[in-house]
């Protein structure tokens, strides 16, 4: 397969503008803006390309729902990549940054918005600085500013740093975020699409979906949605890690076999050791188990929904079999009890007694029971919070619990009695004296 | 029989729960120019920021970066310039400033020491990782060591952002290394940081352990 994203990515000085535009960089931005406006849209909405940072909704759609007329419409690129086991936007930032750039400028052509912002999360401090100066490269270039050029076309671009909070990687919370406030999510509808930033009509899409632009204008959409399989095309950025010899990110045409993505280029779990389960798109995926049934799931984003979980952001997380699934449930949680914003109650709470109630199973305090009220808070929490948040831990948690159920309550027996062991009192060294209490 | 519940400040049955305000005092407006004096490079640094925006409000996260710079962290006082400088009151920034992680409202040491304890880092023993750099640096007051989730580098894991910079796999034998490069204010393990390394895409599928 030929490379697109991750094409020469070690190349030194690619996130400089010579090597880039050397490298044949801003060609497909000149080619944009040569077209009209809806033929740019209509390639986007050709190539099929659904959004890569986790919903995976068509990004022509999310496009063409933007409502034409004179206003303010803005873009804003969420790189704001928090989920656990996803790095990929990361990659792609620090080492072709005006990959990222370009497909921005092609973006807000075809939104027709004037500003643009990244939101970049405040701990990818290199990245950042990586950005700011490539922003600073293209104005000076050209590609960004009035009339791009010599087009009716004009974008201003700021990169916006966060400060540690995975919330505001969901569409609304950033946009408060960005707007200087908490970021907490907002009611949808109205969706940003309508009404986002500043209450203005927003396009918002991850990094990797915006890299990927340049090239559908390139080659075309027709030529690109020939990668991958239906409805599920292209190319799409895996970031694997956990228990594999080879953890990274690496380039993939989707419909890959899973198996050929862990064991073939992640080199699969230490020897000796075999997959017990893995979050198939970062840790809010429901999880797979390491049967060949499911290493054997083509990868893609209509087979992982029918297999029950999702692709997600495509972080691919191994867990091998030294590790107790109690552990990992309890690490997954505990991340999104951090992570709650505290705005919708079934989430707040929902995560924080999740959370204890795993805490009651390490203490080897719990009985299987509490297995039964985990899964009924998990149920409890899907589709009732104005985001997604709790159902990122209500859906992993949930599966664990109903997939290794035999092991929870494995584990439960143990740690009871381990604890139980502990904590008996020592013989009394002097006998007891029947009778001398009253 | 009589129970008598315990008041605290206020009757309230809660210890401590005003500590952070002084309800004497009326609430807090929009700092007063003429009272309120400002570095001017921290001035500088707010007015850029908020030139940015459509709305001047959205400097709110680089004001208080840049006042977390000046000040070392995001002090009452720091809070009171910025919000000066903004035109906002400063409850609204210090809301702004409890929200996120990466701003402490309460004094640290400079150096910043964030181990990602997350899931994929602590399959790898990021978790004893995290207590050793802990036990290394106790009682130093410059290094403030805590343990933080997902940093987005679970390539590289078990991993550290010291002061913003990523580095790892971080072996247990190499934290005394890190905590003295870190105290002498030298760039923490060379050999081991994320922008030195390659893309696992580009590197051959040769069988290699290279985690």
């Amino acid at each position: 397969m030929e490379k697109l994203l991750f094409k020469d990515i070690d190349e030194p000085g690619l996130n400089t503008i010579d090597v880039y535009r050397r490298r044949g960089g801003y060609e497909s931005l000149r080619k944009a803006l040569a077209m009209p406006r809806e033929a740019v849209l209509n390639e986007l909405l050709a190539s099929g390309l659904r959004g890569r940072g986790g919903a995976g909704f068509a990004m022509g759609k999310k496009v063409s729902f933007l409502p034409k007329g004179a206003m303010d419409v803005y873009l804003c690129c969420n790189a704001d990549e928090s989920e656990p086991g996803t790095f990929k936007d990361r990659e792609i930032m620090q080492k072709n940054p005006h990959l990222l750039i370009e497909g921005i400028i092609i973006a807000a052509y075809a939104a027709g918005a004037n500003k643009a912002f990244i939101y970049i999360r405040g701990e990818y401090v290199l990245q950042a600085d990586i950005l700011d100066a490539a922003v600073k490269e293209a104005e000076a270039a050209g590609f960004l500013g009035e009339s791009i050029l010599g087009s009716e076309h004009s974008l201003s671009l700021v990169v916006h740093r966060g400060a540690g909070a995975y919330i505001c990687g969901e569409e609304t919370a950033l946009l408060d975020s960005l707007e200087g406030k908490r970021g907490n999510p907002r009611l949808k509808p109205p969706f940003p699409a309508n009404q986002g930033l500043y209450q203005g009509p927003t396009l918002i899409n991850n990094v990797e979906t915006l890299s990927t632009v340049p090239f559908i204008i390139q080659m075309g959409g027709e030529e690109y949605a020939k990668l991958g399989v239906e409805n599920s095309t292209g190319t799409k950025l895996v970031s694997v890690s956990g228990h594999v010899k080879r953890p990274g990110n690496y380039e993939i045409e989707l419909g890959m076999r899973s198996r050929d993505i862990i064991y073939g280029l992640a080199g699969g779990p230490p020897d000796g050791r075999k997959v017990k389960l893995w979050f198939p798109g970062g840790s809010s995926s429901p999880v797979l188990t390491g049967s060949d049934e499911d290493l054997d799931l083509p990868y893609d984003f209509d087979t992982m929904a029918k297999a029950g979980t999702m692709l997600g952001s495509g972080a691919i997380i191994v867990v091998d079999d030294s590790t107790s699934v109690v552990d990992v449930a309890y690490k997954t949680a505990y991340f999104y009890r951090h992570e709650s914003c505290g705005k919708c109650t079934p989430c707040r709470e929902g995560t924080n007694w999740t959370v204890k109630m795993l805490e009651r199973i390490k203490a080897g305090e719990a009985t299987p029971m509490d297995l039964d009220i985990i899964a009924s808070v998990c149920t409890n929490i899907i589709g009732h919070c104005l985001c997604v948040l709790g159902d990122a831990m209500a859906m992993p948690i949930g599966s664990m619990v109903q997939k290794f159920r035999a092991e929870f309550e494995e584990e439960i027996e143990r740690r009871r009695e381990e604890a139980w062991a502990a904590t008996v009192a020592p013989e009394p060294e002097l006998p007891l004296i029947q009778g001398a209490v009253a | 029989m009589s129970f008598e519940v315990r008041r605290f400040s206020h009757g309230s049955r809660v210890p401590d729960w005003n500590d952070a305000v002084d309800l004497t005092k009326d609430p807090a407006s929009v700092p007063d120019p003429a009272t309120t004096p400002v570095p001017a490079e921290l001035r500088a640094e707010i007015e850029a920021a908020m030139a940015r925006y459509p709305d001047h409000r959205s400097a709110a996260l680089p004001a208080l970066a840049a006042v977390q710079r000046h000040h070392g962290w995001c002090s009452p006082e720091g809070i009171e310039q910025a919000a000066c400088v903004m035109r906002l009151t400063p409850a609204y920034l210090t809301a702004v400033a409890t929200f996120y992680d990466m701003f402490d409202t309460q004094p640290v040491g400079r150096h910043r020491v964030y181990v990602c304890t997350n899931i994929s880092c602590s399959l790898r023993g990021a978790d004893e990782l995290c207590e050793r750099i802990e036990q290394a640096a106790a009682g130093d007051p410059d290094i403030n060591v805590r343990h933080f989730e997902c940093l987005g580098a679970c390539d590289i894991a078990p991993m550290a952002s010291v002061d913003g910079v990523y580095v790892g796999p971080i072996e247990l034998d190499e934290v005394d290394e890190l905590i003295d490069d870190i105290r002498n204010d030298r760039p923490p393990l060379p050999r081991k940081q994320l922008r030195l390394r390659p893309s696992a895409d580009t590197l051959p599928l040769d069988g290699k352990d290279r985690s």
